[in-house]
């Protein structure tokens, strides 16, 4: 794949801009369906393998209108319920096209509040894009309008001209509202319960505010600059914050209700708990959780090996299990700390693989070499309990199982050995057992997420739940949905 | 933030300090630790054990001996400053109740961590015989509060330079050939220690608890970095520990894995030195 430059990208845009603009208001549906998809601009593979900057650099503000004139403006709109949180696209794109970035900002913010994070993140190739009209008539879902994209553009946009509006706060209730955990599902409950007029306190474990944002996610997907912009607005609407607060352990749940006045709790704990594969060798010194590796490097700056004191592996070779975005976080973070070769090792092929396509192909082209239909078997230590080697299975795809997904069956007597002297696992998180553990009034499934009814409401009176801790590991968009729904719950039994 | 408001030198390297954190001092029961950050942006995060706390005066009470980066700064803080990261209290607390005759045995640093919980297991109406041991005599901190809570005081030094000349491990033997035997044993100290403690018992099938101090990073059980082999099952000492059944936890594992960053730190340290001394060149 041939790498353009923003500036070469920006160039041919503002040719097809030309062409466009003296009939842009007379375009039919098949003048739309010729114009080129714009290609998001992206550092240099090579440079940004070395580097923490963001890899996408964003549409330009040409590449952005060339990109919604795509838009046909079909009937039936079926992005809008592609959407967890049905922002009205079609509308929004539409502002886009006609340069109205404010106007376009105004109505993804009716239905979303962090679109600078979701434009990032969100898996847009299997929601809103996934059904888009365009991407159906052109037979690709990668020629969809590229929504996230523009999404993050007109957020950008706003965030660069210094326009964000905090929303507006209606006039104190005397409620107070505590919200455990600063990660997406959190702060969407903070906005929407203290524009009602509640108090409202976050309580987050760590030192920092914006939980998988800032722990998981790496600079390079996600700057921490744009998380903190979501708290500075938070704060300036009056939300309180209070880190380094294990609820659970600082406090029990309940005892935040009885002897700190809060009238209603929000639990946003997160996936937590990483899971492993059970094999042998997993406990030998480099074999990491792909939360742990990612929470050095990022959270605790560990990619500054100079300036930080928290030490993260030094590794040559590096295998990383699991097929999501959090392994091609990690195979990219190792990447940039160092590591000369780093493999991804999933037992399914490419097709099934549930990272975004976007972060699959960012990896590719920074020299991540992808083993599809292997696994490991177990990991192989040396005298002093490192880790030397993997040996792994080759697998072959079988009958779809009960996901869809056709099944991944072993070969036998296909082992071989990769050798590695570490080993990242990212296989899936369990739930964060913490609040369960402590507050036995929350109901748990058998994975340990905590059960909700249609409200969000847990078992335990007054205490609300959502994202992660919820749904299992999911995503930012998710999370956001089921936080608004809660916070509408939680207003509903404030204002009775 | 929570301020140092007292900083006592118990030994060479070793440190004591109160630090005033309301809350974790209202919840904290013995058996439990907090996790300590000096720098929001570069520091490390540390375990350390809660040795002690006054609900009163919303104080707890660390004691720490200076073994790398982090415990060398805190070493040079002073009464009166503030650490930015204080979380706590964690791991579950220690599981006491009247046992019977319980041994409780300190190693060194292990020696403050054991304090109140030999006294809670007094306070349960436990028997309790203390042992506790050091490498030479300036090591060994607490004695005369420990004198006061155990029925019975064993104090032992590798080199003899006070109290007996023996590891732990020599009278924790002769006490589980005692008629009755004891009911319970709890050892806390370097991993060699614990080891070698749950070593000694195994034979007399004396039920041995050990804390373990792990690598840990968010502490809440999302990163897994804590993880040990005890028994079949790999557990994490951040949420189901940090006390353990010492005849089932693989402390050659557990000791490999504390060992994961030894030589980065090593060269870390190195180049400190390095930058150091040509810093006083040029100057």
């Amino acid at each position: 794949m041939s790498h353009k430059t923003l500036e070469e990208l920006h160039k041919d845009a503002q040719k097809v801009f030309n062409e466009l603009k003296q009939n842009a208001d007379s375009l039919k549906p098949k003048d739309r369906i010729k114009i080129p998809a714009q290609e998001m601009p992206a550092q240099d593979p090579v440079e940004r393998a070395t580097n923490l900057e963001e890899v996408a650099l964003g549409y330009t503000p040409i590449q952005a209108m060339v990109e919604a004139m795509r838009c046909i403006q079909c009937k039936n709109k079926p992005c809008i319920t592609g959407c967890p949180v049905q922002i009205d696209i079609p509308r929004f794109i539409d502002e886009v096209a006609k340069g109205d970035f404010q106007a376009a900002i105004n109505v993804i913010k009716e239905n979303s509040l962090l679109p600078a994070i979701c434009g990032r993140v969100c898996p847009q190739e299997t929601q809103c894009q996934e059904v888009c009209t365009l991407g159906k008539s052109l037979k690709d879902v990668d020629k969809a309008v590229a929504i996230g994209r523009l999404e993050r553009f007109v957020a950008d946009w706003e965030r660069e001209q210094g326009k964000i509006v905090p929303p507006k706060v209606k006039p104190d209730t005397g409620k107070k509202v505590a919200i455990v955990g600063s990660g997406p599902a959190g702060l969407v409950v903070a906005a929407d319960v203290r524009r009602e007029g509640h108090a409202v306190t976050i309580f987050e474990a760590f030192h920092k505010m914006g939980g998988v944002m800032v722990y998981g996610i790496p600079e390079f997907r996600l700057p921490n600059s744009i998380v903190d912009t979501e708290i500075s607005t938070l704060k300036a609407m009056g939300v309180e914050f209070k880190t380094n607060f294990v609820v659970g352990r600082t406090r029990k749940l309940t005892d935040l209700m009885k002897k700190d006045g809060f009238d209603a709790v929000f639990v946003g704990t997160g996936a937590g708990l990483p899971m492993f594969m059970g094999i042998e060798g997993e406990n030998l010194v480099g074999v990491f959780s792909a939360n742990e590796y990612l929470t050095r490097a990022n959270l605790m700056r560990a990619f500054d090996r100079e300036q930080s004191d928290t030490p993260i592996y030094k590794s040559k070779r590096v295998a990383v299990l699991g097929g999501g975005n959090v392994a091609m976080d990690s195979a990219r973070m190792a990447k940039r700390l160092g590591a000369e070769e780093v493999f991804v090792v999933y037992r399914r092929t490419e097709k099934e693989m549930p990272a975004r396509v976007e972060e699959v192909a960012h990896a590719k082209e920074e020299g991540i070499v992808f083993h599809f239909l292997n696994n490991a078997k177990r990991i192989i230590g040396n005298e002093k309990g490192r880790v030397n080697a993997m040996e792994c299975l080759k697998y072959e795809l079988g009958e779809p199982d009960a996901s869809g997904r056709r099944r991944p069956v072993v070969i036998e007597g296909s082992e071989f050995i990769l050798d590695v002297d570490t080993v990242i696992v990212a296989i899936g998180n369990n739930s964060n057992p913490l609040i369960a553990q402590t507050t036995p009034e929350i109901e748990t499934n058998k994975w340990g997420n905590i059960v909700v009814d249609d409200t969000q409401k847990t078992k335990a009176d007054r205490v609300f739940a959502g994202g992660d801790i919820v749904l299992g590991a999911a995503t930012v968009i998710l999370a956001m949905g089921e936080g608004r729904r809660a916070a509408e719950s939680i207003n509903k039994l404030l204002a009775g | 933030m929570s301020k140092i408001v007292l900083k006592k030198q118990l030994s060479n390297d070793v440190y004591l300090m109160k630090l005033a954190c309301p809350l974790i001092a209202e919840e904290r029961k013995a058996g439990q630790f907090v996790i300590l950050q000096l720098n929001n942006e570069y520091g490390e995060r540390i375990p350390l054990t809660i040795a002690d706390a006054n609900e009163q005066e919303g104080t707890i009470t660390i004691i720490f001996q200076v073994v790398g980066k982090t415990t060398t700064d805190l070493a040079h803080m002073n009464e009166g400053d503030e650490i930015t990261t204080v979380v706590g209290p964690l791991g579950n607390p220690t599981h006491i109740e009247n046992f019977g005759t319980v041994v409780c045995v300190g190693g060194g640093i292990g020696v403050a961590p054991m304090h109140p919980i030999a006294k809670a297991f007094k306070e349960a109406g436990n028997h309790v015989i203390t042992i506790i041991g050091a490498r030479t005599k300036d090591l060994i901190i607490l004695e005369d509060e420990m004198k006061e809570i155990a029925d019975e005081l064993i104090v032992c030094t590798d080199d003899g330079s006070y109290g007996r000349k023996a590891l732990v491990t020599e009278p924790l033997k002769e006490i589980c050939e005692r008629d009755p035997q004891p009911n319970r044993v709890i050892a806390i100290g370097p991993p060699i220690m614990m080891k070698f403690c749950s070593e000694t018992t195994r034979p007399y099938k004396v039920y041995t608890e050990v804390s373990l101090n792990t690598i840990m990073v968010d502490v809440t059980g999302m990163c897994g970095g804590c993880r040990v082999n005890v028994g079949d099952e790999v557990k994490f000492v951040c949420v189901d520990g940090p006390e353990f059944d010492g005849h089932k936890v693989d402390f050659d594992n557990m000791m490999a894995r504390l060992n994961s960053y030894k030589d980065i730190e090593q060269e870390k340290h190195e180049c400190n030195l390095d930058k150091q001394a040509k810093a006083k060149q040029s100057s």
